[in-house]
């Protein structure tokens, strides 16, 4: 019951703010002149609309409790390998190797996370997935650029299937007191992360000077510093929802929105290499689930094991 | 041919159709990439790249409902009058144009069904290659029929239609689709020209679809 009302306080935060950044979006449009339109305010309001709608998927899944975040991030889990899987090196020899990846390792990560089988889920896809889809390649006997395809696809997994899968297992932790906290501890990771990526963003084009990686992303030091100050202070104001302390709490935010950072960066890098954009259009004015969820990706094993140190 | 269907077999073919679209979305997420035209409502025939079955339902899943509804895809008699459920998937649910593509079975001119469904204004999906490229070459040699119908219908505009990714997704002798992400280019449209001859229309027609394959597929 606590749990809920929380929930509806977060979302009504959020809600504000949304619409506060509705308001001023159309007050820009209306200003542009008459059958014109400026691609930058098109831009900002296609990407508050996908917003919207991913708050309030993300709500109601947090209202319906763990089994529907559980299927919600198995579902993210999917969509993110096949965008990741559409662009790394395959060939035929390796086509019952995907299709076990896809149907059989992906769903059982998620069957081991949800019956909270914590020995099973963090060794699955590092160990054995590891040793078995290399196996399975190689049967089929074609050496073309084996180790690239094999290391690519174990890649593909690590980053779609066990990573985001340690979102969900934060509902595992149960923080001393409390089951239903850890439903509200997703919810703190997440707007955490997404706020210092926002902030990042706004910062770095409003006064960031120092680029950390130029011939990668337009990230500067001063907006990845604003980034993580914001998180921290975001962090620090929801520590009510968590089972840390003010100053932990900060601590925890500051921690998931740089390991996030730097997420970010290195998905970069793969776009780069790819020569992609964006990893799909799924998601209007967004791009692919990769795109908007990179950061929560490189975030999540780090916040669910310093979480579970924590916690003791 | 839905006109002298019955309304039960209208609806039930409505229906699979869009639950085809669906899987079709779901699982592979299919998106249409308009870099040569708009999805407007223009009579036209997409001629496109053939490695899998699965080449016309994508195809046909990207077409927006007003457009999907007058175009009518061009396909092997023999393959979909095969058994009941494929004549219904065929003719009904995709509203195929049947041709026979078999020389010593036939009896009237393959070329006739189709240039009737281009006198009534449907617009047309069709793979000029004539089977499946099983080959490691992007396309295999064009047949003449685009030719044809740029001929007698000069206004029709030919678009060539990329399907990317589908020989990674169910390639042949595999059982399972993988759940990639196929993408559907619509390039810019082509016409015969004015004293173009057959080989060098057909040509220029397999440059323009080859153009808008992404690398890897190449």
């Amino acid at each position: 019951m606590e749990t809920t009302t929380n929930i509806l306080y977060l979302f009504g935060g959020v809600v504000a703010v949304l619409s506060a950044l509705t308001v001023v979006g159309e007050a820009l449009r209306g200003r542009v002149a008459p059958g014109r339109s400026n691609p930058v305010v098109q831009t900002f309001l296609t990407r508050l609309m996908s917003w919207w709608i991913m708050v309030i998927l993300f709500t109601i899944t947090a209202l319906l409790g763990p089994i529907a975040l559980m299927l919600l991030f198995a579902f993210a889990s999917f969509a993110a390998l096949r965008e990741f899987l559409t662009f790394t090196d395959k060939r035929q020899a390796d086509h019952l190797s995907l299709a076990l990846a896809f149907f059989v390792i992906l769903p059982l990560q998620y069957v081991f996370v949800g019956f909270d089988l914590t020995g099973l889920f963090t060794v699955f896809i590092p160990v054995y997935a590891f040793l078995l889809l290399p196996i399975v390649s190689a049967l089929r006997g074609d050496h073309n650029r084996f180790l690239a395809r094999v290391a690519e696809t174990q890649w593909a997994l690590m980053i779609c299937v066990y990573c985001i899968s340690h979102v969900p297992a934060l509902l595992n932790t149960k923080p001393e007191g409390d089951s239903g906290q850890t439903v509200l501890l997703i919810v703190f990771f997440v707007m955490v992360v997404q706020i210092g990526d926002l902030m990042e963003y706004f910062a770095g084009r409003r006064f960031g000077r120092r680029q950390i990686a130029p011939t990668l992303s337009p990230k500067t030091l001063e907006g990845m510093v604003t980034g993580i100050a914001c998180a921290a202070a975001t962090g620090a104001i929801l520590s009510w929802i968590t089972p840390f302390g003010i100053g932990a709490a900060a601590a925890m935010a500051a921690l998931a929105s740089v390991t996030g950072m730097f997420g970010n960066l290195v998905f970069a890098a793969i776009k780069r290499d790819k020569g992609v954009k964006d990893w799909s259009h799924l998601i209007p004015g967004q791009g692919g689930f990769l795109d908007q969820l990179d950061s929560v990706i490189f975030a999540a094993p780090v916040f669910y094991h310093v979480t579970l140190l924590m916690s003791g | 041919m839905t006109r002298q269907t019955p309304l039960y077999r209208w609806i039930a073919a409505r229906f699979t159709g869009h639950a085809l679209a669906f899987i079709a979305r779901f699982i592979t997420a299919v998106r249409a990439e308009w870099r040569g035209i708009e999805p407007v409502d223009k009579q036209r025939v997409y001629f496109a790249n053939h490695v899998s079955n699965a080449d016309m339902p994508m195809i046909w899943t990207v077409l927006p409902h007003h457009m999907r509804a007058k175009t009518r895809p061009v396909a092997a008699a023999d393959y979909w009058l095969k058994n009941k459920l494929r004549a219904f998937v065929g003719p009904e649910v995709f509203n195929c144009v049947l041709v026979d593509r078999r020389p010593e079975a036939r009896t009237d001119d393959p070329m006739a069904a189709i240039r009737e469904a281009l006198d009534e204004g449907s617009s047309l999906i069709i793979f000029p290659e004539g089977n499946r490229n099983m080959t490691d070459d992007p396309l295999l040699p064009f047949r003449a029929g685009l030719y044809n119908m740029g001929q007698s219908h000069p206004d029709v505009d030919l678009v060539p239609t990329w399907v990317a990714n589908l020989t990674t997704i169910m390639p042949k002798g595999e059982v399972i689709p993988l759940p990639l992400i196929c993408t559907v280019t619509f390039g810019a449209p082509i016409h015969v020209g004015e004293d173009e001859d057959k080989d060098a229309f057909l040509k220029r027609a397999a440059d323009a679809l080859v153009a808008l394959a992404p690398e890897r597929d190449l």
